[in-house]
């Protein structure tokens, strides 16, 4: 028997009607008629996505899928061929975002300090140097981080260095976060422990938060909604609500429902794999 | 200092004193003529006695401003050109060749063309060896830019950085230790040009023309003098510009 808050996973019916997750509330980012080709391959064909607001999504799927187009395309560092893309109903010009790269040796400003990678989109917006040094500080306060930031990016471990690069994303106050799998490159003891920042993060920051993961655990852990994506071309294969309580722990990855749930995403995984 | 064993820390000049043996070793068997061959202790002194108000220090002197400002004239011009063909790649693409064929053409055959425009003075040596280093200069610069990392110009961009911003902000720094890359290999070069352009008809002093002069009146120990003055010149100036791009470019290579 199953329990009932799993009967949200069923795979639901993929006509599209309706793209965001069942009983989500007001969409964040709506997505509609979205094209992509690359070399010839269609990538996207009439693509439609909600993103509720203030969840904590991660995207997951079959490799080359298009996980990380899609929200590269969301965020405007690709173009897309054909198709809408809404904040709230703004444009993406009209709209304050956060980007977390995978690569955050090739991300971060490494002439700077860390302090000053962190308040480089501060004053790319023009924000005078007190406030920018107030902002920093409060964020760093918040944050609890034990960094000395007067360091040079090179002279930190990788889990510091993505730290500095999602307090670069956050401290614009972003409407929201893009993280492009930030932790595959860190090992998995800090992997744990990034997981339990951006956890608290997202908890006390209440941004909504679209995470590319290539970890089905890590994508389930953190998640509100788990956007599982097919082969291309790219379509919701499942779009699944994770309702255990935050904060999760470690319990939280032997809780019987977390396990199921994760069951059912590789189920929906491995189908799209087979395809 | 080498902590697990200070003697360490000597290695380096073994091979000095291995040469200077050698040397010694040379004289002592007569394997050239000793006219041809003059021991180290008479080379010293005459680099000693040369460079404490000799001629050699005045020759050295002039060797070393000819070098600065060609390499200045071709910093000058060779960075803002490459900054501005690097951004524009299908520029850089169609103006590509040429600057590949006249950096692959040795800058001496030149040499003549040069004394014909500029006559026999000082700027035809300072002209084409900043001709020479310029070039080197400006394809290292041109590659900087173009080979900026793209995930940090995206990171900028999703910062919302203009074009421009990026330029200044991002590949700007992100050339700079190609640049400096360009900047050494140009001094090497801009040297060469200099002291071998100091050999010609004309010149009356420089490191070139000490040694050419030297051999002339069969001045060995001045000769040799001359020829280590011109080795820790360029010796010099590789690891003053190394010192500058380790603290200045102190994230390069990391």
């Amino acid at each position: 028997m199953a329990p009932a808050n799993l009967r949200l996973l069923e795979p639901t019916p993929l006509a599209n009607a309706f793209p965001g997750p069942a009983g989500a509330e007001r969409p964040h980012i709506t997505i509609r008629g979205l094209c992509k080709r690359f070399q010839g391959v269609t990538i996207y064909d009439q693509f439609d996505l909600d993103v509720p607001r203030g969840k904590f999504v991660s995207v997951f799927g079959p490799n080359g899928c298009g996980k990380s187009t899609l929200i590269n395309m969301i965020a405007g560092l690709i173009p897309c061929d054909a198709g809408e893309i809404l904040f709230d109903g703004k444009t993406l010009a009209q709209t304050k975002i956060g980007y977390v790269f995978q690569n955050y040796r090739e991300a971060l400003f490494p002439w700077l300090s860390a302090f000053a990678n962190i308040e480089y989109p501060l004053k790319l917006m023009g924000v005078g140097k007190a406030e920018r040094r107030e902002k920093v500080q409060a964020l760093v306060d918040h944050m609890g981080v034990k960094i000395d930031l007067a360091l040079y990016p090179y002279e930190m471990s990788g889990g510091q260095q993505q730290l500095v690069s999602i307090m670069r994303a956050l401290v614009v106050d972003p409407e929201v976060l893009f993280l492009d799998e930030p932790f595959s490159a860190l090992d998995y003891e800090m992997n744990l422990f990034m997981r339990e920042q951006l956890q608290r993060l997202f908890v006390e920051t209440g941004t909504t938060m679209v995470l590319v993961s290539h970890d089905l655990e890590e994508a389930v852990y953190l998640a509100d909604y788990v956007l599982l994506l097919s082969r291309r071309p790219g379509r919701i294969a499942d779009y699944p609500c994770v309702p255990m309580p935050r904060p999760r722990d470690g319990q939280t990855l032997s809780d019987p429902a977390f396990v199921a749930l994760k069951g059912h995403c590789l189920d929906i995984f491995q189908r799209e794999v087979r395809r | 200092m080498n902590r697990e064993n200070p003697l360490l820390s000597l290695l380096p000049f073994v091979g000095v004193v291995g040469l200077i043996l050698v040397w010694y070793i040379g004289v002592w068997i007569r394997i050239v003529d000793p006219v041809l061959l003059p021991t180290p202790h008479s080379t010293a002194a005459a680099l000693w006695k040369g460079m404490m108000g000799g001629t050699l220090y005045h020759d050295f002197l002039r060797t070393v401003s000819r070098t600065l400002i060609a390499i200045a004239l071709a910093a000058a011009t060779a960075i803002p050109l490459g900054i501005l063909l690097g951004a524009n790649e299908r520029l850089y693409r169609s103006v590509e060749f040429i600057i590949e064929f006249f950096r692959s053409t040795p800058a001496s055959a030149l040499f003549p063309l040069f004394l014909v425009i500029f006559g026999v003075g000082d700027k035809t040596k300072i002209y084409v060896a900043a001709f020479g280093a310029a070039l080197v200069i400006l394809f290292n610069v041109a590659y900087g830019v173009m080979n900026a990392r793209k995930t940090r110009i995206l990171a900028a961009k999703v910062m919302g950085a203009s074009r421009w911003v990026i330029m200044r902000d991002v590949v700007l720094w992100e050339s700079m230790p190609q640049t400096f890359v360009g900047l050494r290999n140009g001094v090497s070069l801009a040297l060469v040009i200099v002291v071998v352009a100091e050999m010609f008809i004309g010149s009356v002093d420089g490191l070139g023309h000490r040694v050419f002069e030297a051999q002339q009146l069969f001045e060995m120990p001045d000769m040799y003098a001359a020829i280590f003055a011109a080795g820790a010149l360029g010796y010099g100036l590789n690891v003053i510009l190394l010192r500058i791009e380790k603290r200045f470019i102190h994230w390069s290579g990391k």
